[in-house]
């Protein structure tokens, strides 16, 4: 029988080794328990979620690709044009060495885009991090930071925004979620995962194969990490400059005669790659080893199939054009090598020193077990979901505030955005910080897109399915308030251990909360990535799904930003009215976590409500008539208001009813956005919300040097900045 | 005037360049890889943004090395007009055609930012920069730190080949207004004969008031005219 340890190694369980021997009617060779446990593993296989993400809507008039058939979604755009989108995880590589992890997850966000033929135009980041005050978080935050900075910023593809979380539950454990968004022109071809017919060739293009990042996938994306566990020869190290080559070359190679298709490498290396893409053209292959261009000599076949170098692609071309790619790779400084030839045999055959040394069924190899996760809920949620009082002495409302501003999770991040690129191509119209989303020029007309990432996971801890849903309005949202119609989402799913029943039951409500959201708002979630394992401490992390969400804007004149411009404007909110006395609106809040010390409740939104809210707010921007849109997210009204005050540089007056001052200025949980309009345009912003059976109020005014909130809130604008940026000291 | 960009591999400013170019009107760009040479009709040249041949070793160091760069040279002693821009200034540096050296960042960090430039008007370069005009144009680097001996600083305040210096919005240069620690703010350089300008900030970027200036188009104009 077979060594446990080794199973542990390659993360599959007794049952699934029992399970191969059942359907290879033999015990599986060394080299063939390597491949079945990358491509078993939770990050290939999607063995713990696959059933459920089945259910997920994916499919509009505007989607042209196939959920999970190809390395990202594709939307199309009209005239030709086509939007390539996809967000992936590299958290666990990140915890153990968070420079080469974050630098390394965007590579390959970037490679899964540029595979499809998209010219990449913009990342985005979605990050957590542990409390700052413990040194090991703080090594992991600047380790990340640096990576994505030094990486991306040498592909020449500007990181035009994200989101950072700071709890508890992601000590040594960071979330790096990476978002690629691409282009493809009418003039270019979107090239699929897959090869044509029997003949066709793959390329091997890019980086020498080496022993770095062996069972990424298997040991450390479908594991818990494991204190002072020894796992960086499973993280790889990147080279950014080998990426901008070989993403130029391979654009240039999508548009040449020949090809036919195109697969990176990532997780799990040639393995995931050559036997996914065979699985996907319904084709067996022949792969020649001895053809793959190594770093060092004597490399086994195990190491060269599991190796996750980075910077490699697989190029797929009919035999006729061999001589002409391998002599264009050539010529662009890339090393190319063919290692492959599809045929109908519907199996891997890997030859090694010129000996057949497997032969093996795709399909046994690609078909992993499917679990079925229970969805009993757990006590310890029916009890956080037990809403406390608050109980805290501070009456002073803008002392709260202050204290709320200054929070991480709420104040300034430009010391990290600026260390990103985010001007380079000269499509970004609104800059980081400036707008709830950032929006990008597609340099044909006055067309743009606009793109948001979010996720509030202290939602999700107390109530999963809420969160989940509250993750999908809130990107949408963010996106709608610079004036932009949402199209397609992506998601990026990071939970905790599968095999316990608890994270089943998030798993589970996650997903259904989700769909939830996805088909009251008729957007399909055209990619995504699922991160499981990841823990502190040996306790799950709140399930973070996150959302990015993709806007298109006809003219970008219109688009908006959260800024407040001019004296005199008009403060309005537009939205769900507050239920008197409703504590549940400070359930999950930013409210609760630093004044209160204790997240409890069950989060709220009412998704048809959200909806009227989305679609009263488009309206009302596609007609110019307000000059700021700033959604009640994080921290609630009064720091919304804040906000568009701090960016405007500009104070404000503001009266509103407050019977419960702590529900209604710091309360989250509702569907609504702060607008402020010329006095001129009040009516017609009431008028369209009220339309749309939505309620809107006006507020206040925009005036002054202080931000001005009933008798409770009285601060200068000067000291809410400095503050928020952090210069207070 | 026909523009030369050249293309080294891990240039990404190249496309930025050809489009702030495209909006004048008796301008034509051509792309110029790093292995080729610089044909005939070129009367410009430009060495864009980016990390070329990935500034392994330092910034700029490998790309003194690549083929194209020995025409670029004769193109200077010829008095014809080249812009480096970030990763070109650090080109331009390391081969010597403009003297000095580019180090880290003091905070050594990469900085992406707007930031405001006082300039020189008596060159060619700025020729048609408004006087007290401040220019708003972004950076984006991590190497854009720029230093020189006393001799190589008096040298260069003596021929006023200070193009550029990193000032406040209203003008004042000082260490607030100095986002990479740069030697007397400087955030570009002329040559003595004043045909060769580098700078860290990217004029290219701005180039439409859509991407929040369009200061750097007075640059592209003043070459356009002055040579």
């Amino acid at each position: 029988m077979i060594d446990k340890k080794l199973l542990k190694e390659i993360a599959l369980s007794e049952p699934e080794y029992l399970k191969i021997c059942e359907l290879l009617n033999r015990e599986p060779s060394p080299l063939e328990l390597g491949l079945f446990g990358a491509l078993w593993s939770e990050h290939c296989g999607y063995k713990h979620t696959k059933l459920l993400l089945k259910e997920l809507p994916n499919e509009s008039d505007k989607v042209l690709s196939e959920m999970g058939k190809e390395n990202a979604g594709v939307l199309d755009m009209g005239d030709g044009l086509k939007i390539v989108m996809k967000v992936e995880s590299h958290n666990h590589p990140s915890a153990i060495e968070p420079k080469e992890g974050a630098a390394t997850g965007v590579g390959g966000i970037v490679r899964d885009i540029f595979a499809m033929g998209a010219y990449p135009i913009a990342i985005l980041n979605s990050l957590r991090f542990g409390p700052q005050d413990i040194p090991r978080n703080k090594y992991l935050l600047n380790g990340v930071i640096e990576g994505i900075s030094t990486y991306g910023n040498c592909l020449g593809i500007p990181d035009v925004g994200g989101e950072i979380e700071f709890e508890e539950c992601y000590t040594t454990n960071p979330l790096v979620n990476a978002m690629c968004v691409g282009i493809i022109d009418s003039k270019s071809p979107v090239l699929n995962a897959k090869a044509d017919k029997e003949g066709d060739l793959a390329i091997l293009v890019g980086a020498d194969t080496g022993r770095d990042g062996i069972h990424g996938a298997s040991g450390l994306a479908s594991q818990s990490l494991e204190e002072g566990s020894d796992s960086r020869s499973a993280v790889q190290v990147g080279n950014p400059f080998l990426e901008k080559v070989l993403l130029e070359s391979c654009l240039i190679s999508g548009k040449m005669k020949g090809i036919v298709g195109m697969q990176d490498l990532g997780a799990a290396g040639l393995t995931s790659s050559a036997i996914e893409v065979a699985e996907k053209s319904n084709l067996g292959i022949d792969l020649n080893l001895d053809k793959v261009h190594t770093k060092e000599e004597g490399m086994t076949p195990y190491e060269i199939m599991l190796s996750e170098s980075q910077e490699r692609m697989l190029v797929i071309i009919d035999q006729k054009s061999e001589n002409t790619f391998l002599k264009f790779f050539k010529d662009r400084d890339l090393k190319a090598n063919t290692i492959g030839k599809f045929n109908k045999s519907g199996n891997v055959k890997i030859m090694h020193m010129g000996n057949e040394i497997l032969n093996t069924p795709v399909k046994i190899l690609t078909d992993a077990p499917a679990y079925v996760l229970s969805d009993k809920k757990p006590e310890w949620i029916n009890n956080i979901q037990k809403y406390i009082p608050s109980s805290n002495k501070i009456n002073d409302m803008g002392k709260i505030l202050e204290m709320i501003l200054k929070s991480p999770n709420i104040s300034s991040k430009k010391e990290i955005y600026s260390q990103f690129d985010h001007q380079v191509q000269l499509n970004t119209i609104v800059l980081p910080g400036e707008a709830d989303a950032a929006v990008l020029s597609l340099k044909k007309g006055k067309q743009a897109i606009s793109i948001s990432i979010d996720c509030d996971s202290k939602k999700c801890y107390l109530d999963p399915e809420v969160g989940a849903s509250m993750a999908v309005a809130e990107a949408c949202r963010n996106v709608i308030c610079t004036g932009a119609t949402p199209i397609g989402l992506t998601d990026g799913l990071n939970l905790g251990n599968p095999e316990k029943t608890d994270v089943q039951y998030q798993i589970t409500k996650t997903i259904e909360g989700l769909k939830k959201a996805c088909l009251e708002f008729g957007i399909p979630i055209i990619s995504g990535n699922v991160s499981l394992y990841n823990e502190s401490n040996e306790k799950p992390i709140f399930p973070t799904p996150i959302i990015g969400a993709i806007g298109h804007i006809n003219d970008y004149s219109k688009a908006v930003t959260a800024s407040f411009k001019n004296i005199g404007d008009k403060i309005i909110i537009i939205g769900e009215k507050i239920i008197k006395d409703d504590d549940n609106l400070l359930s999950g809040s930013e409210y609760q976590k630093i004044i209160e010390g204790k997240l409890s409740g069950s989060p709220h939104i009412d998704l048809k409500k959200e909806l009227y809210l989305q679609n009263s707010l488009l309206e009302i921007i596609d007609n110019r008539l307000i000059n700021s849109a700033h959604d009640i997210s994080t921290g609630g009204l009064s720091l919304a208001i804040a906000e568009s005050c701090i960016l405007g540089g500009v104070g404000s007056d503001i009266l509103l009813d407050a019977t419960n001052k702590k529900s209604v200025y710091f309360g989250e949980n509702r569907s609504a956005v702060i607008v402020s309009c010329s006095p001129k345009n009040t009516k017609k912003v009431s008028e369209i919300a009220n339309k749309h059976n939505i309620d809107s109020k006006e507020i206040g005014v925009v005036t002054g040097n202080n931000l001005i909130i009933n008798q409770d809130i009285n601060i200068k604008v000067e000291r809410l900045k400095s503050i928020f940026y952090n210069q207070s000291g | 005037m026909n523009v030369g960009i050249i293309v080294f591999p891990g240039t990404w400013s190249d496309r930025d360049c050809e489009f702030a170019l495209s909006s004048f009107k008796n301008v034509k760009s051509f792309f110029i890889w790093h292995k080729d040479s610089i044909p005939k009709n070129i009367d410009a040249i430009v060495l864009p943004g980016g990390f070329s041949h990935g500034d392994h070793l330092r910034a700029g160091a490998i790309a003194q090395f690549s083929p194209v760069m020995k025409d670029v040279s004769k193109f200077n002693q010829e008095g014809r007009p080249i812009i480096g821009i970030c990763n070109g200034f650090q080109i331009l540096c390391e081969s010597g055609i403009l003297p000095g050296a580019l180090i880290r960042n003091k905070n050594l960090k990469f900085n992406c930012s707007f930031v405001n430039l006082k300039s020189s008007r008596s060159r060619k370069f700025t020729s048609l920069i408004p006087e007290n005009k401040i220019l708003k144009i972004p950076i984006s680097h991590g190497e854009g730190n720029y230093q020189a001996d006393n001799n190589t600083l008096n040298t260069l305040l003596e021929n006023n080949q200070i193009a550029f210096q990193y000032c406040t919005e209203s003008g004042l240069i000082n260490n607030h207004s100095n986002p990479n620690g740069s030697l007397n703010n400087i955030a570009g350089i002329v040559n003595k004969n004043g045909n060769v300008l580098g700078m860290m900030p990217h004029p290219e970027r701005s180039c439409s008031l859509d991407l929040g200036s369009e200061d750097g188009n007075l640059i592209f104009k003043s070459m356009i005219k002055s040579f």
